[in-house]
C-alpha cells in the first residue's frame, strides 16, 4: 500500500514537470542563497580574525602628534632614543619596545628592482610585530650600535628581487647604500586593511637614521605588553611618562598618540560582524522569497489539485491514501530541492571563497536550518491545502473553482 | 417488477424521503424534497427531467459522492446514510462506478493510467491491472489510444475513457451522468448499446441521467424528476 502511494506520488511529480521544477527551484534558491552567503561570511570572519592575530597582540603604537581624523594629524616633535630607554626603564610588564623610523627606497639586486619601504628598528621590532625569521638571523648588537648596512627582507621583496633563490648573504642596493641581506621573514599575507605586510625591509635603526633620514629622530615607538599585563594600564603609564618627558603643562593636550591594537581589532571584528549580519539578512530574504515562490506554486495549483482529489475520492480512494500521496509528493519534492540547493551552494561558495582567497568554512547548522525551513514551507503548502480538499465531499472537491 | 421486489426482501437500492438543502437561513433552498425511489438489481434506469429538477443531485447521492440532508438510503440492505466517510469510500471503491458529465479525467495522465486508477486503489497487481484496463479500453473502442493523454483525445474519446474507468472494476452499479452529452448521434447510440450490453451480459445495474428521450429509450425504466421529487415512473417502451 505504502509502496503504491509512493509510486503514485512519483508518477505525479513526473507528470507535472513544470510545477515540480518551479517548486524545486524555490527551494534551491532559498537553501542555496543562505548557505552560500553564510559560508562566505564565515570565511571573511575567519580571515579577519587571522589577520588580527598576525598583527601582534597586546601591541601599543606611539606616534607624535594627535590624530584628529583623516589628514588632520597635528605637527609635533618626534621622539628620541632617550624616550625609548626611559620607557624601557620605567614602565613594567613590557615584553619589547622598538623604536621605528621609516623610509622609502628602490631596492636593486642584479637586474631587478623593487620599490619598497624600509623600517629602521631593533630586534625588539620582530618580537612586537610577531615576525618569525624564516632563514638567516636577526641583527647583532655590534651591527645595531655601529649602524651597519645589513637588512632582513620580507617575502614580497624576496620574490621580486631574488625569485625563488635564498637571499641570505646576497647584497642589495638601496639608493646609494649597498647592504647585505642577513635574514628573511616568514610570510604574513595581507593585513586586515588590505596592505601587503610582507613588502618591507628591516635595517638597524641607526643605519636608517644616518643613511636615509639624516637625523636622530625616532618617528614612532612600538611596544608589546606581557600577556599577563594590561594594555590599558600600560597606556596610562606611557601617557604620564611621555607628558613629563615632553614637558607638557597640565592645560596642554597630549602632542603624541598611543594606539592600542586591541581597539583596532575590536573595530575590525565589529565591521566583520556587521557584514556578516548584512549577509545573513540578505540570505534570510532569499529564503523568504524562495518560500513565497514555493507557496505560490502550491496555492496556484490548489484548484487543479482539489479537482484531482475529488476524482481520486470519487473512484474509491480513502482520505488517508490521498493525503499520504500528497505528503509523499511534497516531501520528495522538498528534499530533492533541498539536496540540489545544498550541492549547488557548496560548489558555488567553494568557488567564490577560492576566488576571494578566503577559507572555505560551511556552517552545517545553517545548512540544516535552511533545508528544514524550505522543506517545511514545501510540505506545509503542499500538504495542508490537500488535507482541506480531502475532507470535502467528493462532489464538492470536483466542483471546486 | 418494482412491486414484486418490494413485497419480498428490500430492493437493491432504496431511497426514502431523501432531501438535500443548500445554503442556510433565508438562502436555504431544497434541491430534493423527499425522494422515494427503488432500484432493483440488474435494472437499467434513466432519470430525466428539466434542468434544476434535482436529477443530478439525486444521482450524486446515489453514487455516494454527496450526502443527503435527511432521509434514508439503503444499499443492498445497508444504511448508507449512517456510514462513515471511510465506509462510503469503500462502497465507491468496491461496488460503484461513476461516469461524470465533465469526464473528470486526470490531466497529463495517459488514458490507460486513468483507467488503471480505480484498480490501483483496489490493490490489483500491476500486470492484472494493465490487462483489465486494456480490455476496458477495447470495449469502449479506444484500442491503440492507451498512451494518449486527455488533452490529445476528442470529447467523445475522453467520455469513453471515463466509461472505461467506470467499468474496469466491474462494479455492481454504474452511475452515468449524461454519458452521451458530448457525443454525436452515432457515437451516442454506440455508447448506449455498450451500456445495454454491460447491463445484460455482466448484470451491472445502471442508473443514467439524460435529457435525450432517444437515449432513455435504451433503458428498462424511465423516471421523471420535477422540482426535486419523482414525478412519474414508467417502464420503457
Amino acid at each position: 500500500m505504502l509502496f503504491n502511494t509512493i509510486l503514485l506520488a512519483l508518477r505525479d511529480i513526473r507528470r507535472n514537470v513544470m510545477r515540480s521544477v518551479l517548486t524545486i527551484l524555490g527551494i534551491i534558491i532559498g537553501v542555496g542563497a543562505v548557505i552560500t552567503l553564510v559560508t562566505i561570511g564565515n570565511g571573511t570572519t575567519a580571515q579577519v580574525t587571522g589577520q588580527i592575530a598576525s598583527m601582534g597582540t597586546n601591541v601599543l603604537m606611539i606616534s607624535p602628534g594627535q590624530h584628529r581624523g583623516p589628514g588632520q594629524d597635528s605637527a609635533a616633535p618626534s621622539f628620541t632614543l632617550q624616550d625609548v630607554q626611559a620607557i624601557r626603564k620605567e614602565i613594567g610588564s613590557l615584553k619589547a619596545v622598538a623604536p621605528v623610523v621609516s623610509a622609502n627606497a628602490t631596492a636593486v639586486a642584479g637586474n631587478k628592482n623593487w620599490s619598497t619601504s624600509i623600517t629602521g628598528s631593533s630586534n625588539d621590532f620582530f618580537i612586537v610585530r610577531n615576525w618569525i625569521i624564516e632563514s638567516g638571523r636577526t641583527f647583532e648588537q655590534a651591527e645595531l650600535l655601529t649602524g651597519r648596512a645589513v637588512c632582513v627582507v620580507g617575502q614580497t621583496v624576496r620574490k621580486n628581487l631574488f625569485a625563488e633563490d635564498d637571499p641570505v648573504g646576497k647584497n642589495i642596493r638601496l639608493g646609494k647604500v649597498s647592504c647585505q641581506v642577513i635574514g628573511q621573514l616568514q610570510e604574513k599575507g595581507q593585513s586586515s586593511m588590505g596592505r601587503d605586510q610582507d613588502d618591507l625591509i628591516v635595517m638597524p635603526l641607526l643605519t636608517v637614521q644616518r643613511r636615509f633620514s639624516g637625523n636622530r629622530d625616532v618617528a614612532g615607538i612600538q611596544l608589546s605588553v606581557e600577556d599577563s599585563g594590561s594594555t590599558e594600564q600600560a597606556t596610562e603609564e606611557l601617557i604620564i611618562l611621555l607628558r613629563k618627558r615632553r614637558h607638557l603643562a597640565d592645560s596642554e593636550e597630549d602632542n603624541f598618540n598611543v594606539r592600542d591594537t586591541k581597539e583596532l581589532a575590536a573595530m575590525l571584528t565589529g565591521t566583520t560582524k556587521t557584514m556578516t549580519a548584512l549577509l545573513s539578512a540578505v540570505a534570510a530574504v532569499s529564503l523568504l522569497v524562495g518560500g513565497i515562490g514555493i507557496m505560490n506554486i502550491m496555492l496556484v495549483s490548489v484548484t487543479e489539485r482539489t479537482r484531482e482529489i475529488g476524482i481520486r475520492l470519487a473512484i474509491g480512494a480513502f482520505e488517508h491514501e490521498v493525503m499520504l500521496q500528497f505528503l509523499t509528493e511534497s516531501v520528495v519534492l522538498s528534499s530533492l530541492g533541498g539536496i540540489v540547493g545544498i550541492i549547488i551552494a557548496l560548489i558555488s561558495s567553494y568557488g567564490i571563497t577560492l576566488m576571494l582567497e578566503l577559507p572555505f568554512l560551511p556552517d552545517f547548522q545553517i545548512i540544516i536550518i535552511a533545508f528544514l525551513f524550505s522543506a517545511a514551507v514545501g510540505v506545509i503548502f503542499g500538504y495542508f491545502p490537500a488535507l482541506k480538499a480531502a475532507r470535502l465531499d467528493p462532489i464538492d472537491a470536483l466542483r471546486h473553482e | 417488477m418494482t412491486a414484486t421486489a418490494e413485497n419480498a426482501a428490500p430492493p437493491f437500492i432504496r431511497l426514502r424521503g431523501i432531501t438535500k438543502a443548500y445554503g442556510i437561513g433565508d438562502a436555504l433552498t431544497y434541491a430534493l424534497h423527499g425522494v422515494d425511489l427503488d432500484i432493483a438489481k440488474e435494472d437499467f434506469v434513466s432519470i430525466m427531467g428539466p434542468s434544476g429538477s434535482g436529477k443530478s443531485t439525486c444521482m450524486n447521492i446515489l453514487g455516494c459522492l454527496d450526502t443527503p440532508t435527511s432521509g434514508q438510503y439503503l444499499f443492498g440492505g445497508l444504511e448508507v446514510s449512517r456510514m462513515s466517510r471511510k465506509q462510503l469510500a469503500s462502497l465507491r471503491r468496491y461496488y460503484l462506478g461513476f461516469v461524470f458529465q465533465g469526464f473528470n479525467l486526470l490531466n497529463r495522465t495517459s488514458a490507460i493510467e486513468n483507467v488503471e486508477l480505480p484498480l490501483m486503489y483496489r490493490g490489483t497487481p500491476a500486470k492484472k491491472r494493465r490487462e483489465l484496463s486494456r480490455q476496458a479500453l477495447k470495449i469502449v473502442g479506444l484500442e491503440g489510444r492507451e498512451s494518449h493523454t486527455p488533452g490529445e483525445l476528442s470529447g467523445g474519446q475522453q467520455q469513453r475513457v471515463a466509461i472505461a474507468r467506470a467499468i474496469v472494476t466491474s462494479p455492481a452499479v454504474l452511475f452515468a451522468d449524461e454519458p452521451t452529452g458530448n457525443l454525436d448521434t452515432s457515437r451516442s447510440h454506440e455508447i448506449m448499446e455498450l451500456l445495454v450490453g454491460l447491463n445484460q451480459e455482466k448484470g451491472i445495474t445502471i442508473v443514467m441521467v439524460t435529457h435525450e428521450p432517444d437515449m432513455a429509450e435504451y433503458s428498462k425504466r424511465i423516471i421523471h424528476f420535477v422540482d426535486g421529487h419523482v414525478a412519474t415512473e414508467k417502464e420503457a417502451a
